[in-house]
């Protein structure tokens, strides 16, 4: 399709919000630093009550007025998150465990899913109805060879060529 | 009650989970009417999100009927249909009150560099989201605002994120008349980014993306000029000539984390993830934009750190201006925009799906298959 340029004009709208006054720092409505702000510290007057595990970033006092409470932390992923709330938001420390702990939380999904009788349907899951339907070449191809890859992979690690010779097999007086 | 279940990279699927609870005086519990996939989603179906539990329940786009309030809820009522933001905020706090109602002090316990999100995992506040039939939405004082008579559904869903972030894309570039304004990314946020920018009085909008079917969605919808990367040699010098060699005036990174573009950027920032997502796009646009000139960013990125140019920063002379769109600030004037027919929100819509074929509706999107630009998904209960 070509690209034509268009009379700005004639597009609907066109204009009406603008504002020559749009300097950088907006959009704050209206700029106060904490100092100047008496009521910096006010907080809304409920608190949810705190009946689940919460962790709080060491980057703030309190647990915030209102809160998410599904999916506590539990298990080894658990153990791993509470580790990286000893750390501040600043450091790897904190970011890098959870992206672990977001790992290992797979793995205890699929536990979790078996031990309760359930199979998980991974074609399902990943919505590979839809590449069937829409991009089935290229689903094909690129099924095929993380196929080829994987099958690759465990003929490799199956065979002996992998494993080191033993010391017998080196002799290396014996070529001259 | 039905509600989309996450269980690890790009698996999800939808389950029976118990219904949400009031947890505090000004909750509401919301029957969802509409709700969508966000393209900021797919960072936390990719497993990008720090602390995105398994278990969790994506989705920050939604509409719906009030059924249950708390104590203390005032501004609405059982039977109220409603827009809800996709940030979560108290209305109260030193940052509510400047109008930050994105950045909110009060929602979000296990981070302070974001504001509570719905259905954005834990480093969001851990809210479940609205990709449900039932969902919990806090301070239903502040955020939740009751549907016009008369709007469509359907363009009301979207002014929950799409609209108001597009609108702030453009609003933070700083756009003055005449101005050339390019937006990398043609995905929803993209497009009405681009055609928000001409009601800051833009001389020209320049899109750019790698998906020809979004480009000419793009050029139709926006009424912009529309651009594949992937016949360019390099997108910033391709910028810099038909720019008059100057650059843009104001550049829009409307891609975040998923950016494509860049081998180096893709492989380190979305496969090894030892950035937080690719930069390709904010290092484009740092460097097609002219000295002096503005970058605004609401493309999403994760919170540790990118490889981006900043020694050009300062050498340009550039301003960037980022943030989660205030989408309270915001709706009053989109509401208009929307009712006066100057915004058309509804028409980025091209897959409706059964929330029970959620997992579907993520691959087409993640995929970009059956040229998939905004997919709604409609829980069973949504009909009653």
């Amino acid at each position: 399709m070509e690209n034509k340029r268009i009379d700005p004009t004639q597009i609907k709208g066109w204009g009406i919000d603008a504002d020559p006054k749009n300097d950088p720092t907006y959009p704050m409505r209206e700029r106060m630093n904490v100092g100047e702000d008496p009521d910096s510290k006010h907080r809304p007057d409920s608190l949810q009550p705190v009946d689940t595990e919460v962790l709080r970033s060491i980057e703030r006092p309190n647990v915030s007025a209102v809160f998410g409470t599904p999916a506590p932390p539990t298990g080894l992923s658990g153990l791993i998150r509470r580790a990286a709330f000893h750390y501040s938001e600043n450091r790897y420390r904190h970011w890098l465990p959870l992206v672990v702990a977001d790992r290992v939380n797979v793995v205890e999904g699929i536990v979790s899913d078996l031990t309760h009788g359930k199979l998980p349907n991974i074609w399902a899951e990943k919505g590979y109805d839809m590449e069937w339907k829409h991009n089935r070449t290229a689903f094909i191809t690129k099924m095929s060879i993380i196929g080829a890859v994987t099958a690759g992979v465990v003929v490799w690690l199956a065979s002996d060529s992998k494993k080191p010779k033993t010391k017998g097999n080196k002799d290396y007086l014996s070529r001259f | 009650m039905l509600a989309m279940d996450y269980r690890g990279p790009k698996r999800v699927r939808a389950v029976q989970k118990p219904m949400p609870e009031i947890k505090h005086p000004q909750d509401a519990i919301v029957r969802v009417l509409r709700t969508c996939i966000c393209g900021s989603d797919l960072h936390l179906y990719n497993g990008n999100v720090p602390d995105t539990r398994v278990g969790s329940t994506f989705g920050h786009e939604f509409v719906g009927e009030i059924v249950e309030i708390g104590a203390d809820v005032t501004k609405v009522k059982v039977g109220d249909r409603v827009i809800v933001p996709f940030n979560i905020a108290c209305g109260e706090c030193h940052f509510c009150r400047q109008g930050m109602f994105g950045n909110c002090h009060e929602s979000n316990t296990e981070a302070t560099a974001v504001g509570a999100i719905f259905g954005y995992s834990h480093t969001a506040g851990g809210f479940d989201g609205g990709q449900a039939e039932y969902t919990r939405v806090p301070y239903a004082n502040v955020g939740p605002t009751i549907i016009p008579e008369g709007m469509d559904l359907d363009d009301a869903v979207l002014l929950t994120d799409v609209v108001p972030t597009g609108y702030q894309a453009a609003e933070m570039a700083g756009i003055q008349t005449g101005d050339t304004v390019v937006v990398f990314g043609a995905g929803p946020i993209g497009i009405m980014a681009a055609r928000c920018a001409w009601l800051f009085g833009a001389g020209r909008v320049i899109i750019i993306d790698q998906e020809d079917y979004r480009l000419d969605f793009a050029r139709n919808y926006s009424y912009c000029e529309a651009y594949n990367f992937k016949e360019m040699n390099d997108p910033v010098v391709f910028i810099k000539k038909i720019t008059d060699w100057m650059g843009a005036d104001c550049v829009i990174d409307a891609v975040g984390a998923e950016a494509a573009g860049n081998t180096m950027q893709t492989v380190t920032g979305r496969k090894l993830l030892l950035q937080a997502g690719s930069a390709t796009a904010l290092h484009w646009a740092i460097n097609s934009v002219k000295k002096g000139g503005v970058v605004s960013i609401v493309g999403v990125y994760g919170p540790t750190d990118n490889l981006v140019p900043i020694g050009n920063v300062l050498n340009k002379g550039l301003t960037i201006r980022a943030n989660q769109a205030s989408v309270k600030r915001l709706l009053p004037r989109l509401i208009d925009h929307v009712q006066n027919g100057v915004l058309n929100p509804k028409g980025l819509i091209t897959h409706r799906l059964p929330l029970e074929e959620v997992a579907d509706g993520y691959r087409m999107f993640s995929a970009k298959l059956d040229n998939n630009i905004k997919t709604v998904l409609l829980p069973p209960t949504a009909n009653q």
